[in-house]
C-alpha cells in the first residue's frame, strides 16, 4: 500500500502559529479521518494540501512523490489529483452543474455540454450520488450540491478527495448515504480524507485517525485490520468497534483543564438578567428558550453552524426573530439594536471584521464607537474619550498602547479586546452576549477577556457566551447548554457529556 | 406608422447597445458607469474618421474602437490600480464631455458641431448599426450561454475563485467582456454621430446612464436589456407624438422628460427584484 | 493624513502632465500656458474676483458632495441640486416685496435654496435607501428632471414677460459685493467658508459627524453598535443637496441678482471633483475649490489659447488621477 499523503506542515496566520509542524499521513485507497476541534487547525490543514492556501515551511508528498511548497497552488494539486470538497462549496451559483465541471477545460470555444453531463450523471449513478448535471448550482439544496461537488471532483480526476465536514449539512440519513459511498469508493482506489468533529461517523468509516489539537498532530490511530467482517454497504451499525472512539476523544479534547478561577454561581432567586422565549430565526434556530440570571454564566456550546451566529443576532436586534426576548425586566423584543443597547445588553460578535470594529479608525474611535455616554450626546468630549481610551488600553493590555494607531494594525487579539473592552465597561450592564469571544487570539488575551467576562458576570450582569471551544466554557460557565442544529438539545457541565451531545452521538 | 417604427429604431440602437455593452462588463463582475463616455467617444470617433476618410463603414470600426479603447482605460484602473469602479465610471464621463469637445475643437476649431459629414449610412434597413444591434442582442446571449468566453465571463462575475482554481485569471475573462462590450457601446455612439451626418457636443445625453437603468431592470441579462431599451424607446416617441398633439404648454415643456421619468419609476418600483453578480465591483 | 496628502499631489502632478501633453497637442507650449493662466490671473484683481466667485459655489457643492461621500453614497446630482436652489432661491427673491430687510430677505432666500436642493437629495436618499435605487442613476435623471421642471416654472414667475431674463429680486436680498473691481465675488464666499468651517466640526467633533463616517466606513459596525444606518444615509442625501441648492446664493444673490439661466453650470459636477480631490476634509475642499476654481476661470482667461473644454477635460482627468492615486497609496501602505 504506498503512502498518499505525507506532510508535515506549518502556518502561520498574523503573527499567530495555526499549525505547528502538524503531520499527516495517508495510505492510497483508506478512508482516513481528521479530527479536532473547533480552531485546531483541520481546516487549514487540507487547504494545504489542497493549494488553496500557502504553506509557511514544512514539506509534502503526494503519491510518493515530494512537491515543492512554494509552487503548490490549486492548480497544481488539480494536476497532482488532489479534488475537495468543502463547506461553503465552491460552485459558481449561477452556474449549473456541468458548466462547473467544465470551468477551465472546455476544450473549444463553443462549448459541447452534453457528453460532459451524460458522464456526470453516469458517474453519479455508479458510486450511488445521483446528480441532475443540469441543475443550477444555488438551487440545489446543501446535501444535493455537495454530492454534485464530489461528482465533479471525480470526473476530473481525483485520486485523493478531501471532504472538510460534509455531514454538516446533511440529514441523517443522507448521512449514512454518504458514508456508505466514501467507503465504496476507497475500496475502489479513491483516497477519501475526511475532516470531521463527529466520532461516530470516524467510527463508521475510517481506516485511521489523525487527532490535531491546537495546530498539532497528537495521536494517530489506526484501525484494526480485521474488517472482513463488514459488507460493502453498511457503515456503522454491524461493524465490531476496531476504532477506540473514547482514546480518540480524550486527545481531541486533551487531558482534563485545570478548572480555573471559577465564580460563584449566583443564588436562585437572582433576578433574571436575560430570557429567551421560543426564540428561532428563520432556517437556523428553533425553539431556542433560556434564561440567565444576574451574575451568571451561561454557556452555549456546538460545533460552528448550528445556529450560534444567528442565536447572537437575534439576540442583539440585528435579525429578525420569532419568540420573545427579555433584558432585565424590558421586553426587547421588535425592538433595534440601539434599544437593546440601551436596555443594558452588550453585544460582542462572533467575527470583529464585520460588525465588531471599524477596522481604519482609531482604538480610541473604536472604543468610543457609539458610546454616547463617553463621547456626549452632541459635542464629543475628546478628554473624556482619552481618558476612558487609556483606561481601557491600560486595563485590557492594549498593544501596542497607543490610543491613535489604526485598529487594522493590531493583532487579532488586541483586536478583539478592543471590542470587549467598548462592551464590558457599558454602564449599568444587564446582560452580556459573548459570540466566540477568543477566536483567533493568542493565550495571553484569552485570560484577559476571561477575566473580564467574570468581572462583568461579578457586577451584576448576566453573560451568555456562545463558543465552539469547550475548554472556555467549562472554564468559564455555571450552566452549559449545546446548539445542535438550531435547538437546545441538552445541557451538561463536563467533558464527556458535552461531547456526546455536540456530536449528536448520543440519542 | 412606418415612421414611428423608423423613429423607434433609430432611437433603440445607441440605447440598446449601450445596455448591451453594461450588461456584459457587469455580468462579469466589472460595474460599469462610463457607458456615456463609450458613447460620446464612440460618437466622436466615427463621425472624425468618417469626415477624413469619406467612408461611413471606417466610421463605425473607428468607433468601435474608441468604445474599446475606454474600456481598457476602465479596466486598467479598476483592475490594475484598484480604483473605486463607480468614480473611475463617472470620472471617464466628464473626461468624455470635456475631451470630445476639445477634440472639436483641436480638429475642427469649432465650438459644438463637427463639419457636416458627405455619406453617411442609409436609415434603418441599409443601417449596418441596426443589423449589429439585432445580431448582438440575439448573439450576445446566446455567447455567454453556449461559449467558452461566455461561461469564463458568468463565473468571473459571479465567483472568481472557481476560476482562480482552474488556473484561469478572472482579469482576462473581464477583459475580453469589457472589450467586446466596449465595441458595442462604441458602435451605438458611432450610430448617435453618423446619423445626423456629424458630432454635436454632448450628444449622447444621459442615455448611458438610462442604459445603466436598462441593465439593472433586466437582472444583467443582455437580451432583456436590449429589449427593455426598445421598450424605452418606444415610450419616448409615444411622448413626442404627445408633445405635438398636445397643445398644452406644460406637457410640451416636459414631455422630453419621459424617458428620464420612466427610468427613475422603472429603479423605484423594480429595481431591487434580481440580485446583480455576486462578484460585482470585487477586483 | 499624509496619505491623503500623498495622493493629492499625485493626482495634482498627474493632471498637470497630462494637461501638458493636450496643450502641446493643440499647438502652444505647456509652460507658456499655465504660466500665463496664473500670471494673468493674479496680476488682475478682477480676475482674482472671478477665482473667488467659482471657488464659493465649489466650495459649497464640494462639500455637499462631501458629506454624501462620508456616508458611502455618490451624489451625482448636485447640479440639478443647484438648479433646484437656483429656481428656489429666485422665486423667493422676486417674491420678496422691495423693502424687505436684507437681515430677513438674505437668510428667506437662502433656506429656500436649501429647502430645494434638500428635498431633491432626500427623494435620492429614500430612493436609495428605501428601494435599493442605484443613486448615481437617479441623481442624473433628477438631473435632467428638476432642470425641465426649472425652466417651466422660471418662464411662468420668474423671467420677464416674453423673455428669459429673470426679474430682479427685492433688493434686500442682494448680497454685498466683495468689490473687487466688478468681479462677481460677493459675500456669499464668507458664507461658504462658515460652512466650511462649521461642517469640519461637525465631522471632526461632533457624535454626528463620527456617526456619519462610521456609517459610510463600515455599515455592518455601525448597525451592530445601534446605529441607524438607512436612517443616516438619507439624513446625509438631504444635507448634501442642502449644501449644493445653498450655492444657489453665490450666483442667484450674489451675482446677477436675478435667475439666469444657466449660472453656476458645471459647479455641481465640479463639486465631485473638489469633493475627491480635497479627500473629504472641508479644509482640502476649500484649497481645492481654490484650485479647480482657478483652473476654470484661468481657462476662460487663456482663451485665446487653448479652448475652454480642456479645462472639464482635466478636471475629468482630476477625478481618474485622484481616485487611482489614493487606491495605489493605500495598497502600498502609503
Amino acid at each position: 500500500m504506498t503512502t498518499m499523503i505525507d506532510a508535515t506542515l506549518t502556518k502561520r496566520y498574523a503573527g499567530r502559529e495555526v499549525l505547528r509542524a502538524a503531520t499527516l499521513r495517508v495510505e492510497s485507497g483508506s478512508v482516513h479521518a481528521l479530527v479536532g476541534e473547533n480552531g485546531a487547525g483541520k481546516s487549514t490543514l487540507v487547504k494545504i494540501i489542497a493549494g488553496i492556501v500557502p504553506a509557511d515551511g514544512g514539506t509534502l508528498a503526494i503519491a510518493g512523490a515530494s512537491r515543492a511548497l512554494a509552487r503548490w497552488d490549486r492548480r497544481a494539486a488539480r494536476a497532482a489529483s488532489v479534488g475537495i470538497v468543502q463547506q461553503h462549496g465552491a460552485f459558481a451559483g449561477t452556474l449549473s452543474v456541468v458548466e462547473n465541471a467544465v470551468l477551465g477545460s472546455e476544450g473549444g470555444a463553443m462549448l459541447d455540454l452534453a457528453p460532459v453531463a451524460r458522464a456526470l450523471a453516469k458517474l453519479g449513478d455508479e458510486i450511488g450520488l445521483p446528480v441532475d448535471p443540469w441543475a443550477r448550482a444555488d438551487r440545489l439544496p446543501l446535501g444535493v450540491a455537495q454530492r454534485a461537488e464530489i461528482v465533479t471532483a471525480l470526473y476530473q480526476g481525483a485520486k485523493l478527495l478531501i471532504l472538510d465536514e460534509p455531514t454538516a449539512v446533511l440529514a441523517p440519513v443522507e448521512v449514512d448515504g454518504l458514508l456508505a459511498t466514501l467507503r465504496r469508493l476507497a475500496k475502489a482506489g479513491t483516497t477519501i480524507v475526511l475532516v470531521t468533529h463527529k466520532l461516530d461517523e470516524v467510527r463508521a468509516v475510517a481506516d485511521a485517525v489523525t487527532v490535531l489539537r491546537a495546530g498539532e498532530t497528537v495521536a494517530r490511530i489506526e484501525a484494526a485490520r480485521d474488517r472482513s467482517i463488514a459488507s460493502a454497504g453498511d457503515a456503522g451499525t454491524t461493524w465490531p468497534p476496531s476504532l477506540d472512539v473514547r482514546a480518540i476523544a480524550r486527545a481531541m479534547v486533551g487531558a482534563d483543564v485545570p478548572a480555573g478561577d471559577k465564580i460563584e454561581a449566583p443564588a436562585e432567586v437572582a433576578p433574571v438578567a436575560l430570557a429567551l422565549a421560543k426564540v428561532g430565526v428563520a432556517g437556523a434556530l428553533h425553539d431556542v428558550t433560556l434564561e440567565v440570571r444576574r451574575g451568571e454564566l451561561v454557556g452555549i456550546a456546538g460545533v460552528d453552524g448550528n445556529g450560534q451566529r444567528e442565536l447572537a443576532l437575534a439576540i442583539a436586534g440585528l435579525a429578525a426573530h420569532t419568540g420573545r426576548v427579555r433584558i432585565g425586566a424590558r421586553d426587547v423584543t421588535g425592538a433595534a439594536a440601539a434599544r437593546r443597547l440601551a436596555a443594558g445588553l452588550a453585544y460582542i460578535p462572533e467575527d470583529r471584521h464585520h460588525g465588531g470594529l471599524v477596522l481604519d479608525a482609531s482604538v480610541a474611535d473604536n472604543l468610543a464607537l457609539g458610546r454616547r455616554d463617553i463621547t456626549g450626546a452632541f459635542r464629543i468630549d475628546r478628554a473624556r474619550v482619552a481618558t476612558f481610551a487609556a483606561e481601557r488600553i491600560r486595563e485590557l493590555d492594549v498593544r501596542p498602547p497607543d490610543a491613535h494607531a489604526i485598529a487594522r494594525a493590531l493583532s487579532g487579539g488586541n483586536q478583539q479586546k478592543l471590542v470587549i473592552g467598548r462592551e464590558l465597561s457599558r454602564p449599568a450592564l444587564s446582560a452580556v452576549v459573548a459570540a466566540q469571544p477568543t477566536r483567533g487570539v493568542d493565550l495571553g488575551a484569552v485570560a484577559r477577556i476571561h477575566d473580564q467576562l467574570r468581572a462583568a458576570a461579578r457586577a451584576g450582569a448576566g453573560v451568555l457566551v456562545i463558543s465552539a471551544d469547550l475548554d472556555e466554557l467549562l472554564a468559564l460557565c455555571h450552566r452549559i447548554f449545546v446548539l445542535l442544529r438550531g435547538r437546545i438539545v441538552g445541557s451538561a457541565v463536563e467533558r464527556a457529556a458535552l461531547g456526546a451531545l455536540m456530536t449528536g452521538a448520543s440519542g | 406608422m412606418i415612421d414611428f417604427a423608423a423613429a423607434v429604431i433609430t432611437g433603440a440602437v445607441p440605447l440598446a447597445l449601450a445596455a448591451m455593452c453594461g450588461a456584459i462588463t457587469e455580468r462579469a463582475g466589472v460595474i460599469d458607469l462610463a457607458l456615456e463616455a463609450k458613447l460620446l467617444f464612440g460618437a466622436f470617433a466615427a463621425a472624425a474618421v468618417a469626415l477624413a476618410t469619406g467612408s461611413p463603414w471606417l466610421g463605425l470600426l473607428g468607433g468601435m474602437a474608441a468604445g474599446m479603447a475606454v474600456a481598457l482605460a476602465q479596466l486598467g484602473c479598476a483592475l490594475w490600480l484598484y480604483a473605486d469602479q463607480v468614480i473611475v465610471g463617472v470620472g471617464l464621463n466628464i473626461l468624455a464631455l470635456g475631451g470630445t469637445r476639445y477634440l472639436l475643437a483641436l480638429l475642427y476649431h469649432e465650438g459644438a458641431n463637427s463639419p457636416e459629414l458627405q455619406s453617411t449610412f442609409p436609415p434603418i434597413a441599409g443601417n449596418p448599426i441596426v443589423w449589429l444591434a439585432v445580431a448582438a442582442a440575439i448573439a450576445v446571449p446566446l455567447a455567454l450561454a453556449r461559449t467558452r468566453w461566455g461561461l469564463r465571463l458568468r463565473a468571473a462575475g459571479d465567483r472568481p475563485d472557481a476560476l482562480v482554481a482552474v488556473g484561469v485569471a478572472p482579469r482576462r475573462a473581464r477583459l475580453a467582456a469589457a472589450l467586446v462590450g466596449g465595441a458595442l457601446a462604441g458602435a451605438g455612439g458611432a450610430q448617435l454621430s453618423l446619423s445626423v451626418y456629424g458630432f454635436v457636443a454632448d450628444m449622447s445625453g444621459g442615455r448611458g446612464y438610462i442604459a445603466l437603468a436598462m441593465v439593472i431592470l433586466s437582472g444583467w441579462r443582455p437580451g432583456y436589456a436590449a429589449l427593455a431599451s426598445v421598450g424605452l424607446a418606444i415610450a419616448n416617441q409615444l411622448a413626442h407624438k404627445l408633445e405635438m398633439w398636445v397643445d398644452v404648454l406644460i406637457v410640451r415643456e416636459l414631455a422630453h422628460l419621459l424617458p428620464y421619468v420612466l427610468t427613475l419609476l422603472v429603479l423605484a418600483i423594480w429595481g431591487s427584484r434580481r440580485p446583480p453578480p455576486a462578484s460585482l465591483g470585487k477586483p | 493624513m499624509k496619505r491623503e496628502l500623498e495622493a493629492a499631489a499625485i493626482a495634482l502632478l498627474a493632471s498637470v502632465a497630462i494637461g501638458s501633453v493636450l496643450i502641446m497637442l493643440y499647438g502652444q507650449s505647456p509652460a507658456h500656458v499655465w504660466w500665463q493662466m496664473i500670471a494673468r490671473t493674479f496680476s488682475s484683481e478682477y480676475n482674482v474676483g472671478q477665482v473667488l466667485f467659482k471657488a464659493t459655489g465649489l466650495v459649497l457643492t464640494g462639500l455637499g458632495v462631501a458629506i454624501a461621500l462620508d456616508a458611502g453614497l455618490f451624489n451625482i446630482g448636485a447640479e440639478g441640486q443647484m438648479v433646484a436652489g437656483l429656481v428656489a432661491c429666485a422665486c423667493t427673491g422676486t417674491a420678496l416685496p422691495a423693502g424687505t430687510p436684507a437681515v430677513i430677505a438674505i437668510p428667506a432666500c437662502a433656506l429656500a435654496a436649501a429647502a430645494a436642493g434638500g428635498a431633491v437629495g432626500a427623494l435620492i436618499g429614500g430612493l436609495r435607501v428605501w428601494r435599493n435605487a442605484n443613486e448615481v442613476i437617479t441623481s442624473i435623471m433628477l438631473n435632467e428632471i428638476v432642470a425641465a421642471v426649472a425652466l417651466a416654472i422660471a418662464s411662468r414667475y420668474i423671467f420677464a414677460n416674453g423673455t428669459t431674463t429673470g426679474l430682479p429680486i427685492a433688493p434686500g436680498a442682494e448680497m454685498p459685493d466683495l468689490g473687487m473691481a466688478g468681479s462677481a465675488a460677493n459675500g456669499a464666499l464668507v458664507l461658504a467658508l462658515l460652512l466650511a468651517a462649521a461642517l469640519w466640526w461637525l465631522r471632526a467633533r461632533t457624535t454626528w459627524g463620527q456617526a456619519l463616517r462610521t456609517v459610510g466606513a463600515d455599515a455592518e459596525a455601525a448597525r451592530s453598535v445601534g446605529l441607524g444606518v438607512g436612517r443616516v444615509r438619507v439624513l446625509a442625501m438631504t444635507a448634501s443637496g442642502a449644501l449644493c441648492g445653498l450655492a444657489a446664493v453665490n450666483f442667484v444673490l450674489g451675482d446677477r441678482h436675478a435667475y439666469e439661466q444657466s449660472a453656476g453650470a458645471g459647479t455641481g459636477f465640479f463639486g465631485l471633483a473638489v469633493a475627491l480631490l480635497g479627500r473629504q476634509h472641508p479644509a482640502g475642499i476649500v484649497a481645492s475649490a481654490l484650485v479647480l476654481g482657478l483652473l476654470t476661470s484661468g481657462g476662460l482667461v487663456v482663451n485665446d489659447l487653448i479652448p475652454k473644454d480642456l479645462t472639464t477635460l482635466l478636471v475629468g482627468v482630476v477625478v481618474l488621477a485622484i481616485t487611482c492615486a489614493s487606491a495605489f497609496v493605500r495598497r502600498t501602505g502609503g
